[in-house]
């Protein structure tokens, strides 16, 4: 009975679904904690009430999101056990190092902090409960440092040994796996591309609210601050990415062949920016190319060498064994040119819109409209972007060390996935709706609930207190 | 002496905090029908919780992340194994999560109800699964030579588990009463109070019922004195609970009743010893403290990361009551807020 229910397929279908879910919520809780935390600074170092308000709507929105970021946070913690036990006990002994760290130095500071900001607002001076925000801030960093250490990790392994007698990964080596170049160079990748999506959701709030002709001297503060932010952390966000480019070819050159689906080793590679054939890049139609520029990502030299999907497939054979090592090109390929493609997008709705709304300059609804709608771009960047890093490391659970087959609960059964699979489904998907008209209400209400606090009564604690 | 018998206390006095801290908060979601007349009232009783809900939830994850840490093959037989009733745990916790932070953002009363409903199953299933679970973990489940469990939901529901959760059922809810006690006043602290009496006048019999149980379960191992004293202990904290309750010394109740919930851990920890899970199907199958954990290498640098951490963490977490320790009323609660 119910063998078609796979596993596997289940357990795989699940993680990605409750990661990808998880991760809506991840970029918008460390970068709004990064950009409330100066918002609120510009307040306790100005006076200016109208940074109090923008800190409270924004606060407002970034508290929405992070609750559900937390309680979704469990689910990850659990499943590598739940569903992934063999892959547990293979790994568990390098892997959760990194894990349990999050968890001392990470969970438990946000926790607290956020707590504290959150209620403190009557209870501490200001600049004690400023600390608490930056407190949070910290925690959502140290938090993303110590998971990107742990998958990078599994795209890189490194600082490990395996134990004759077990068969398992033993660690070795902690400061290796701490020190990991995919770890160093996608922290800071996350890290601006998650203040990217929180900078164009000011600017969005800021648009709807100009668009209305309301609250216009906050808006046009909160519109120039999510612009700037966004366009400073595309900048990290590209330099990062350069970074992790190069430290990718170094551990899983397979990757890089597939994100633009090159089959023959090449020098002077060129990057297509579109192209149109069959999947499979062997019969192209038509394409868009730029000379060079996959040799230069690759290598940082116009005429570098980038390994072919073909070569390193017959590399794989020889060192693992008969299989096939490719991942799902034509995944890879369109995943890595939409992250670019929005993030760019992103950024060029930034420069544009700065240099329209110059000087307090109106401008017309589309324009707003515009600006409104740009608002998840980067996020959903950022879930392509990752679709792209795990789906690239297919068929590997660990690069190199353990297939993806190989890792899942070997006596889970298929109803059981698939019971939690549905469970998580219905409820996360209720979540999302509440979670999406609770932040609209929030957004188009606007600072209204603080307008009452002016220069002269925020100095009354009073006016501040928050309860649920 | 190995660290892996350290680690072994380490992973329990995590989970002795996240029962006497979350304990608190499923004992206030599951008092919400009992002790608050209106709206006004709940939001009183859910705000004595509203600041650290949060910070006492992080101990189970911070737990799990060290047994996944220092007991690799612990985390992923426990885990994988006890499949749905974890599951169960996690759908509560996330609804009742969420709801603390989506209750007084709606509307109508109809929203409001909908969450607090939420909040009060979300505290309930949790409470009662957890001692199922822990119950079972000593008793023993089917584990096969690969360290696999090989039973089945059903496997859990049997009598000693099942009293195991009407166990931390009714300390969870009695614990959560007196907190509530200590932090409000009047009319809602007087009723905490009265039930957490009633509470308590159950949880005697059974508490003690299920702590003889596994003394007598566990007569023939080596330490079983050590296990009696754990249990005896429980017991005293428990019935001096009680009587301090009756008496209005709020602060002693809770801290009797925190003793009470740490005393119960221990006393599972002793049963368990030196064993993490024992196999029902062979002794030889049983995951124990030595055969379960990392290697020395990994265990040395957690044990200097918990050293650094820890006394970080609880300083600052006892930093963060003391901020809050206020009680909370009627009149503490802005009526424009929300």
């Amino acid at each position: 009975m119910l063998e078609w229910l796979d596993p596997l397929i289940l357990a795989r279908w699940q993680f990605g679904l409750t990661t990808l879910y998880h991760f809506l919520f991840v970029p918008l809780t460390i970068g709004m904690a990064f950009l409330v935390a100066i918002l609120q600074s510009a307040w306790v170092y100005t006076g200016k009430v109208q940074w109090l308000h923008l800190t409270r709507l924004f606060g407002k929105i970034f508290l929405i999101n992070f609750a559900i970021g937390v309680v979704t946070g469990i689910t990850q913690e659990f499943q590598f056990g739940m569903n992934w036990s063999d892959y547990s006990r293979f790994v568990g002994d390098v892997f959760g190092a990194p894990l349990a760290m999050e968890g001392l130095f990470a969970f438990f500071l946000e926790a607290t902090f956020i707590g504290v900001w959150i209620f403190g607002w009557d209870k501490l001076s200001p600049k004690v409960h400023l600390a608490s925000i930056w407190l949070t801030s910290l925690s959502t960093l140290l938090s993303a440092y110590f998971i990107l250490a742990a998958n990078a990790w599994m795209q890189n392994p490194v600082g490990y040994e395996i134990n004759a007698e077990t068969g398992r990964a033993q660690l070795n080596d902690i400061a290796a796996v701490l020190a990991n170049p995919i770890a160093l160079a996608s922290f800071p990748h996350t890290f601006f591309a998650s203040v990217m999506f929180a900078g164009t959701a000011i600017v969005a709030v800021a648009a709807y609210h100009l668009s209305k002709g309301q609250y216009g001297d906050t808006m046009r503060v909160a519109l120039k601050f999510g612009a700037v932010a966004n366009i400073a952390a595309f900048a990290g966000v590209a330099l990062s990415g350069d970074s992790l480019s190069l430290a990718m070819v170094e551990a899983q050159p397979m990757k890089m062949a597939a994100a633009e689906a090159l089959y023959e080793t090449s020098t002077n590679a060129s990057f297509s920016i579109f192209s149109w054939g069959t999947p499979d890049g062997l019969n192209e139609i038509f394409s868009i190319r730029i000379p060079g520029l996959l040799s230069f990502l690759s290598t940082h030299t116009m005429t570098g060498e980038v390994e072919g999907l073909n070569d390193l497939q017959a590399q794989y054979v020889a060192q693992f064994g008969a299989g096939d090592y490719m991942p799902i090109i034509w995944l890879t390929y369109w995943s890595f040119r939409w992250m670019i493609g929005l993030g760019g997008f992103a950024l060029l709705v930034s420069i544009v819109g700065l240099w329209m709304t110059r000087g307090g300059r109106d401008v017309k609804g589309w324009a707003w409209k515009v600006a409104m709608w740009t608002a998840p771009v980067p996020m959903v960047a950022s879930l392509i972007g990752w679709i792209f890093a795990e789906m690239g490391r297919q068929p590997w659970l660990v690069f190199g060390l353990m297939k993806t087959e190989d890792g899942v609960s070997p006596l889970v059964t298929g109803l059981e996935v698939l019971i939690s699979l549905v469970a998580f489904t219905l409820v996360y998907g209720a979540l999302a709706v509440i979670e999406f008209r609770l932040i609209m209400k929030a957004v188009t209400t606007g600072p209204e609930e603080w307008a009452s606090i002016t220069d002269e009564t925020a100095a009354q604690p009073n006016s501040l207190a928050t309860v649920y | 002496m190995d660290l892996s018998y350290l680690w072994f206390g380490i992973v329990g006095f995590f989970f002795i905090g996240y029962f006497i801290l979350d304990g608190f908060d499923f004992g206030v979601g599951m008092s919400l029908p009992f002790v608050a007349r209106n709206n006004e009232e709940r939001r009183v009783v859910i705000n004595t919780i509203g600041p650290v809900w949060d910070l006492n939830e992080t101990w189970v994850i911070v737990g799990g992340a060290s047994l996944f840490a220092a007991f690799p093959m612990w985390y992923a037989t426990l885990f994988s194994g006890f499949y749905l009733a974890l599951l169960l745990i996690l759908i509560s916790l996330i609804l009742r999560g969420v709801s603390f932070e989506y209750r007084h953002q709606g509307k109508g009363a109809k929203w409001t109800g909908l969450f607090d409903t939420f909040i009060i199953i979300g505290s309930v299933v949790p409470a009662l699964l957890w001692g199922v679970a822990f119950a079972n973990i000593i008793q023993g489940v089917p584990i096969d030579e690969n360290g696999n469990f090989t039973g089945s939901l059903l496997t859990l529901l049997n009598p000693y588990g099942l009293l195991g959760g009407v166990v931390t059922l009714a300390l969870f809810f009695m614990h959560g009463l007196i907190y509530l006690a200590l932090k409000s006043e009047g009319e809602i602290r007087d009723r905490a109070r009265s039930l957490a009496v009633t509470v308590g006048l159950v949880a005697v019999p059974v508490g003690g019922g299920w702590l003889l149980w596994t003394v007598l379960q566990h007569a023939s191992v080596s330490h079983v004195l050590v296990i009696v004293a754990f249990a005896l202990l429980t017991a005293l904290a428990l019935v001096a609970a009680i009587l301090l309750t009756r008496s209005g010394a709020d602060g002693k109740a809770f801290a009797a009743m925190a003793m009470t919930i740490a005393f119960a851990v221990l006393t599972i920890l002793s049963a368990l010893f030196p064993n993490v899970m024992p196999s029902s199907t062979d002794a030889a199958y049983s995951l124990t403290i030595e055969n379960a954990s990392s290697s020395t290498y990994t265990l040395t640098v957690m044990t200097w990361v918990a050293a650094f951490a820890l006394p970080i963490v609880l300083a600052y977490q006892a930093w963060t009551f003391w901020i809050f320790r206020k009680r909370v009323t009627v009149a503490s609660i802005p009526v424009s807020a929300h």
